[in-house]
């Protein structure tokens, strides 16, 4: 196992010149920056120009590499990239890239039935909190076992698009005539997968055109290792790890266990055979037990939530449906925001309903998570109103009292920037139930009358209801 | 036509081979420009569409590597204490069961570990006078919402809850504002008309909560129930007070933050409070508004325990049920679906990510969540044969 970076094992390997051309104060603020991921070794200008830092900076880059590799799915605009994973728990640091989320596509469907299928998950997208969340992959399934429709439907997809492809088969021969189609072996398609029957074959055609392999090895963790190593001794760098996957009854202990195991031997143990992504494919909700697609459709959707709570890197999906995939996108965004980082809105003047010039205008902080509950809130009463979004640098109202980013002055400014006195006729500013005692100040400030509203948004609706239509007249 | 496309390949092969640069660096003799060098051959063969002129594979095993795996186990210090819910006639009640809750010596799940004693319980919510609920939730409860007791019936018999979870929201000074006696007689109702543990809630109010409890403790003499809750700016000890009197637990609550949870928890106990008659709710947020800090906030709680803060070592109570604020989960919309399976599925998945988190005990709306907690917690504690073939899964789904 490599001696564990910090800040100073990381400043030993730089130039220590502080000659600041990253941008950094000095080195070992770069150094601080290399850790936390912010940079990256080629931010460095002298390391990477300077001959006589070679030798270092390559160590260097080795000695900072996340315990889990990183791997490149695709290439061009729609490169995905997968694991790099630095810790078990994202309140030790972050997790970075997020968990990628591939389509499946049969080959027994028709070749229209197959465009659309590819259009529609290309075309899914749903906009929260100010991301907009996607799918990552197709995972072209070799169902009909006929090697040459299993072929001809790569080419399809690979046409009908740009998202990275992942190649679905045991058959190593079949493997091969769908990489060697032209438009398809350009794509770097990752191979899925090699097991301990056809390795010799899939690990060779992987290394040939320099594909990422997967390495399946249900529910045998040393076999996978065995699998993983093998692999690597072979030429290939690019692996992925999928231990199995199965959905209830006692062998789901056990893939949750083997999760658990592979992602900790990783990490913590730095065991270098088993330090790649890990792939898991919820779809097998699809195998048997159900045959009624609801049903099916709402278990894969839980399940592969759990595996994104459970190191699962990249996931393989069946269902298309949106209202299945949606909670797993979501989930998703919220597990990979960096906790480090307080998670804002923009601000500004936000309209619910259709305001008009004697609608209450309220003011809330650009706290992503309090802003969404407060609008959620308001919507869900049908409030119509003025939002006023405060630069709370991002912190909740309870915490920016206390911090001192919620304050007068900034409303004043707030007030101003937006001009919302053109859009009332009233001069009545409704706070959050919280930021009472800033009422006086406020009021000196802006020259409004503040009104202090309730301490719950949930709230804001009787609230309104009690108090406004009088407050106005 | 032609040219152009060699030249993109040649353009992603040469920054694949840049980016082998950066990672193969273990041979540090081996630089970028000798790799570049190195894939020419490589460029050439690709741009043919066929063969392998790529210098050969350094080493063609005959047969797998071996390896060795071992398990990597972790020790714990700390343990969660088990908190008991509902008496049963031999313990002076008059529950038919109790369910236990808590008791983690390993982190959720980690069974390779060892087993964690108990299983999730899950509570069904059930209030005292009819409110607006989304129509998923509310379409199953429709025939009972005026009788809190026929609600709390249908939840234990259809629905198979283990704990019914009674919220007296109608003593709210702004809802009805039903006087805490009156309260506790539909907590007397309720108690009489299902054999299950129960949780007695309030409607929020900080002043009112705490004589409310108390007065539910009261009718609930013996019957081990969960006053729900109490916070650090309500009169915490007179809610603790009627706990100890009448045998009771009691739910700390707290929005979002690991130091007041501490804070509070320690008072608890400062006045009196056993561990093991504490359960601790560190605010469950919904799916997409905030889950993530949950997340996180009951991964860190679990494992402080784990490492032996007994300020921290309580089984957690997770509102699940939370998740009907998302608007994805009620919000009418064809764009996003049908909502008769995206609301539930809302609740599901907040529900199984708290539990995966280390949440113990959940509060839940839907009666599809009660089973897919159920049915998941089966298969996570080993309970159960898997006939499903996932080896071929590539031909096996349709």
């Amino acid at each position: 196992m490599t001696e564990k970076a910090t800040l100073l094992t990381v400043y030993r390997l730089l130039p220590q010149t502080n000659c600041g051309e990253c941008g950094e104060v000095n080195c070992m603020t770069f150094a601080s920056s290399l850790l936390e991921r912010k940079k990256t070794v080629k931010d460095c200008p002298p390391l990477v120009k300077d001959v006589k830092y070679r030798v270092q900076a390559v160590k260097l880059a080795e000695h900072i590499a996340p315990p889990v590799r990183e791997v490149v799915l695709g290439t061009g605009d729609r490169v995905v990239k997968i694991g790099g994973k630095q810790v078990m728990y994202r309140h030790d640091l972050t997790y970075h890239n997020p968990t990628a989320i591939a389509v499946d596509v049969s080959d027994r469907l028709g070749d229209q039935e197959i465009v659309d299928r590819v259009n529609r998950a290309e075309r899914f997208q749903f906009a929260h909190i100010g991301e907009v969340l996607r799918l990552d992959a197709i995972a072209v399934r070799a169902a009909s076992g006929d090697p040459q429709r299993f072929a001809q439907v790569a080419s399809l997809v690979a046409k009908a698009t740009s998202l990275p492809l992942v190649l679905c088969s045991l058959d190593p021969g079949a493997l091969r005539l769908a990489v060697e189609q032209k438009g398809v072996y350009e794509r770097r398609p990752m191979l899925y997968a090699a097991t301990d029957e056809n390795w010799k074959d899939v690990a060779a055609l992987a290394k040939q055109y320099s594909c990422p392999v997967v390495a399946f090895s249900p529910n045998d963790l040393a076999g996978l290792k065995a699998l993983a190593k093998t692999l690597k001794t072979m030429g290939n760098e690019e692996i992925v790890l999928d231990p199995g996957f199965w959905t209830s009854g006692k062998l789901l202990k056990s893939s949750i266990e083997n999760l658990e195991m592979l992602r900790r031997s990783a990490i913590h143990r730095g065991d270098k055979d088993l330090a790649y992504p890990i792939i898991a494919v919820p779809a097998v909700a699809w195998i048997g037990e159900s045959t009624e697609p609801t049903t099916s459709a709402y278990k894969e959707s839980y399940l592969a939530s759990l595996l994104l709570t459970r190191f699962a890197d990249m996931v393989i999906m069946h269902s298309l449906d949106f209202w299945a995939l949606l909670p797993v996108v979501t989930l998703r965004q919220g597990i990979y925001t960096d906790p480090r980082k307080p998670v804002a809105v923009e601000t500004g003047l936000k309209a619910f309903g259709n305001p008009n010039e004697s609608s209450p205008v309220l003011l809330t902080t650009n706290f992503a998570l309090t802003y969404y509950t407060v609008a959620n809130d308001v919507e869900a009463a049908g409030v119509t109103c003025h939002l006023l979004v405060l630069n709370t640098e991002g912190l909740a109202v309870e915490s920016s009292l206390a911090g001192g980013q919620f304050n007068a002055a900034g409303v004043r400014d707030l007030v101003k920037s937006t001009d919302v006195e053109s859009k009332t006729k009233h001069r009545k500013l409704v706070i959050p139930g919280m930021a009472a005692r800033l009422k006086g100040e406020i009021e000196d400030l802006t020259k409004w009358e503040v009104v202090v509203g309730p301490r719950d948004s949930s709230e804001i609706k009787g609230y309104l209801d009690k108090y406004w239509s009088a407050k106005v007249q | 036509m032609v040219e152009h496309k060699r030249d993109d390949l040649t353009k992603a092969l040469l920054e694949l081979a840049e980016k082998l640069g950066q990672i193969e660096l273990e041979n540090v003799e081996v630089a970028v420009e000798e790799l570049t060098f190195h894939l020419q051959p490589a460029i050439a063969a690709a741009t043919r569409g066929r063969a392998a002129l790529l210098p050969p594979v350094e080493k063609v095993p005959d047969t797998l590597l071996e390896a060795e795996f071992s398990k990597p186990e972790e020790v714990y210090a700390g343990q969660v204490a088990e908190v008991v819910l509902g008496a049963t006639r031999a313990e002076g009640g008059t529950r038919s069961t109790e369910v236990r809750i808590g008791g983690a010596k390993v982190p959720p799940f980690y069974s390779f570990e060892g087993m964690n004693p108990n299983r999730p319980a899950v509570a069904m919510d059930v209030f005292d006078m009819p409110l607006t609920l989304p129509k998923m939730v509310r379409q199953h409860y429709e025939d009972v919402m005026d009788d809190p007791a026929a609600w709390a019936k249908k939840s234990a018999r259809e629905f198979n809850a283990d704990v019914i979870s009674f919220n007296l929201i109608s003593t709210d000074p702004g809802l009805k504002n039903t006087t805490p006696e009156d309260a506790a007689e539909l907590v007397r109702d309720v108690l009489k008309a299902v054999d299950l543990p129960v949780i007695v809630g309030g409607s929020g109010n900080k002043q009112k909560d705490p004589i409310v409890l108390e007065k539910a403790a009261e009718v609930a003499h013996g019957e081990r129930i969960l006053l729900n809750s109490v916070s650090t700016d309500t009169d915490y000890k007179r809610v603790v007070n009627a706990a100890l009197k009448h045998g009771h637990s009691v739910v700390a609550f707290t929005p979002m933050d690991i130091n007041n949870q501490k804070k509070l928890n320690r008072l608890l106990l400062d006045v009196g409070l056993p561990r093991d008659r504490l359960v601790i709710d560190p605010t469950t947020g919904a799916l997409g508004y905030g889950i993530e800090y949950s997340v996180s906030l009951l991964e860190r709680i679990r494992l402080a325990a784990l490492k032996g803060d007994p300020e921290l070592q309580m089984p957690i109570l997770s509102a699940a049920s939370n998740a009907w604020g998302a608007r994805e989960a009620w919000m009418k919309s064809e764009e996003l679906g049908p909502r008769e399976y995206r609301g539930p599925l809302w609740e599901s998945v907040t529900a199984l990510t708290m539990l995966m988190s280390g949440a113990d005990l959940f509060m839940v709306s839907h009666p599809a969540t009660v089973r897919v907690l159920k049915n998941v917690s089966d298969g996570l504690f080993g309970v159960g044969e898997t006939d499903q073939n996932i080896e071929n899964w590539i031909t096996a789904i349709e």
